[in-house]
């Protein structure tokens, strides 16, 4: 495979830069002066519930749809003045979109056999670049097959392989895995990051899966009613989730009302120190039900009445009542206090809450 | 990786009766179903069919031959078929871009114009006869224009051709607008990222899926073309050797109680048909079965 080898020099070079882009179907908008920057082959995860536009934005970048407004620019260059087949973006699909009269090896062919003759690369040529892309995506085998032969996981596969054939500047991926069954969608996963770090093409991946934007990509932006919400490294936004709805989006979540006074938080009858930067007034607080500790009755901590366990392997999912809220809260067994039983009083503390204003 | 389960390659799929014969299939009530199916196929299609097989023979083979090389007979049935071909050939381009606009763009007055495809099935078709012949004759508004130029619309092979064109092309129409209708625009459009300009996209994407369908309807275009009647017999002008059409050349001989000489004209169309019919059955097996082998 002929990718141009990764530049240690600058590791940081900027590649695609979107600018205040806006985008509205009839009324309904579904991009709102949307701006963020990928860094040359970095892998960047587009992360919201359907309709947040992430799909529309990939779009944007492949051509397939016209911004009302803004700008995108690929390595310097107006990317919205370049047509479609001029951007040299390679996209996949949800459902493949494979050409299903068209063999495996004609299918990866495909990009390079429509390519004017003048650039056109030479049958052999042509014929070898596939052997290799099959053998990238470990379908050696399966040149001569037709998609229809192949299961789910092949066919992407060969949709990855076609998109790449094009030596594509960016690689563009429309939720690839959302078709397949949970496993097969792991082992894709974790073989497409191999991927995509062997080929070093910039990637822009669309999910509507937290677990698989945090495991995948360099950088994850998360997208809600057209608005880029939050955009940061996977620790960073799983650490500190800009809004309620962005640290509801990336796990289970718990929320609790409280109030913080002159630098204490208090909720119930729970008084801590309020984290630096935290708004007064009326809150909500945040938490994973699985960062917590718990204490006695007569420890530090939010009160809870305990109303019943449910034990699978060494987790423990406790469901309680704090104050008027039912709240399910995991922990692992041993560090359940002793003396917390069904129906008795514990006291329990959120490990790492997040404050937002009410 | 770990493999994936891969279908063997499905060398046994039915690919004709035998090898289809005795495949277990979850549906109930195969026996039944088929029973039915072959005798009402008998009693309404083979029945009648095999009388007009038997009948000519009465003839003896010389008569039949000699009824078929008729210079009248051979011209009819070459009219008959040469325009029916013809025209279900102008109809498959034409049929292919009526079926394009009606299911890829909006426009005001879209189910209007696609109920209007329908027409020529809905009308009677010696009413469009008469309604063709009134347009095309020589002093017809558009008969006057081709007079003009030098061709002869009505009462010409050419209106022959006109009345089959009218009447083949809600055939072509209807079978390719469904196919074009579910064809995945996702995979257009990853033809457009890869390159592929709008021709190619045309070409390697959309006509290979609508093929098959495009062929049948083609084909159904065809064999209708070749059987009509009431609409070509208006404006066809029904000049022996010249604009009669192997129909009514049966009619005719009907009137003259010539029942055995129908029959010899029926069967030769009937023979002419069914191997056009079985062909074109293959070569569209063939053009659906890429891809899904």
């Amino acid at each position: 495979m002929n990718f141009q080898p990764i530049d240690e020099t600058s590791p940081d070079q900027l590649a695609l830069e979107i600018k205040g882009v806006s985008k509205a179907y009839s009324r309904f908008p579904a991009l709102n002066n949307v701006s963020l920057q990928a860094r040359d082959k970095e892998f960047l995860a587009l992360l919201g519930p359907s309709g947040s536009g992430k799909t529309t934005l990939l779009r944007v970048l492949a051509g397939l749809e016209k911004p009302d407004a803004g700008e995108v620019r690929f390595g310097g260059e107006d990317f919205l003045a370049l047509p479609v087949r001029r951007r040299r973006v390679g996209m996949v699909f949800q459902h493949y979109a494979l050409f299903r009269h068209m063999t495996v090896a004609q299918n990866i062919a495909f990009g390079l056999t429509v390519r004017p003759a003048s650039e056109r690369p030479a049958k052999s040529e042509i014929d070898d670049r596939v052997a290799k892309l099959l053998a990238l995506v470990q379908l050696d085998a399966l040149g001569g097959r037709f998609p229809s032969q192949l299961s789910g996981g092949q066919r992407q596969r060969v949709a990855l392989a076609r998109a790449l054939a094009i030596e594509p500047r960016m690689l563009l991926l429309d939720e690839p895995f959302g078709a397949l069954d949970a496993q097969v969608r792991r082992e894709l996963r974790r073989w497409l990051r191999e991927l995509h770090d062997q080929a070093g093409v910039t990637t822009v991946f669309v999910t509507h899966d937290q677990e698989e934007a945090l495991d995948l990509a360099d950088r994850v932006a998360i997208l809600k009613d057209g608005e880029l919400v939050q955009i940061g490294t996977p620790n960073e936004v799983y650490d500190n989730p800009a809004t309620p709805f962005v640290f509801d989006f990336l796990g289970p979540s718990c929320r609790i009302p409280g109030v913080v006074d002159s630098g204490q938080l208090r909720v119930a009858d729970w008084e801590s120190a309020a984290a630096p930067g935290a708004p007064t007034g009326a809150v909500e607080l945040f938490f994973r039900p699985d960062e917590v500790a718990f204490a006695p009755a007569d420890g530090l901590g939010l009160p809870m009445h305990v109303q019943g366990f449910a034990q699978r392997g060494p987790d423990v999912r406790i469901d309680c009542r704090i104050g008027d809220q039912a709240f399910e809260l995991q922990c692992r067994g041993d560090d359940l206090p002793p003396g917390v039983s069904v129906g008795s009083e514990a006291r329990v503390r959120p490990m790492r809450p997040q404050v937002y204003a009410a | 990786m770990a493999e994936y389960a891969i279908k063997p390659p499905t060398a046994d799929l039915p690919t004709g009766l035998i090898r289809g014969w005795k495949r277990y299939s979850i549906l109930p009530g195969f026996p039944l179903a088929m029973g039915w199916t072959l005798s009402w196929l008998g009693l309404i299609v083979l029945l009648p069919l095999s009388a007009l097989i038997i009948r000519p023979w009465e003839l003896g083979v010389g008569g039949v031959w000699a009824t078929l090389v008729d210079p009248r007979v051979a011209a009819a049935l070459r009219l008959s078929f040469g325009a029916a071909a013809l025209a279900a050939l102008v109809n498959a381009p034409l049929g292919l871009l009526v079926a394009w606009t009606l299911t890829r763009y909006e426009f005001p007055g879209r189910r209007t114009v696609d109920a209007l495809v329908d027409l020529p099935f809905a009308l009677p078709t010696a009413v469009a006869g008469i309604a063709l012949t009134a347009i095309y004759s020589p002093n017809g508004p558009l008969g006057a224009m081709f007079a003009k130029i030098g061709i002869k619309t009505a009462y010409s092979p050419v209106g022959v051709f006109i009345a089959l064109l009218f009447i083949g092309l809600p055939f072509v129409v209807r079978t390719v607008q469904p196919v074009l209708q579910d064809l995945d625009r996702e995979v257009e459009e990853a033809a457009h990222t890869l390159g592929a300009t709008d021709f190619q996209r045309f070409r390697y994407v959309v006509l290979p899926a609508v093929a098959p369908a495009l062929l049948s309807g083609v084909s159904l275009a065809f064999a209708r073309g070749v059987g009509e009647y009431g609409s070509v017999i208006f404006i066809a002008g029904n000049m022996p050797l010249k604009s009669e059409i192997a129909p009514l050349l049966i009619v005719i001989k009907l009137e003259q109680y010539d029942y055995a000489g129908a029959a010899a004209v029926g069967l030769a169309m009937l023979v002419i048909s069914f191997g056009t019919l079985l062909a074109v059955n293959a070569a569209q097996v063939f053009l659906a079965r890429r891809g899904r082998a």
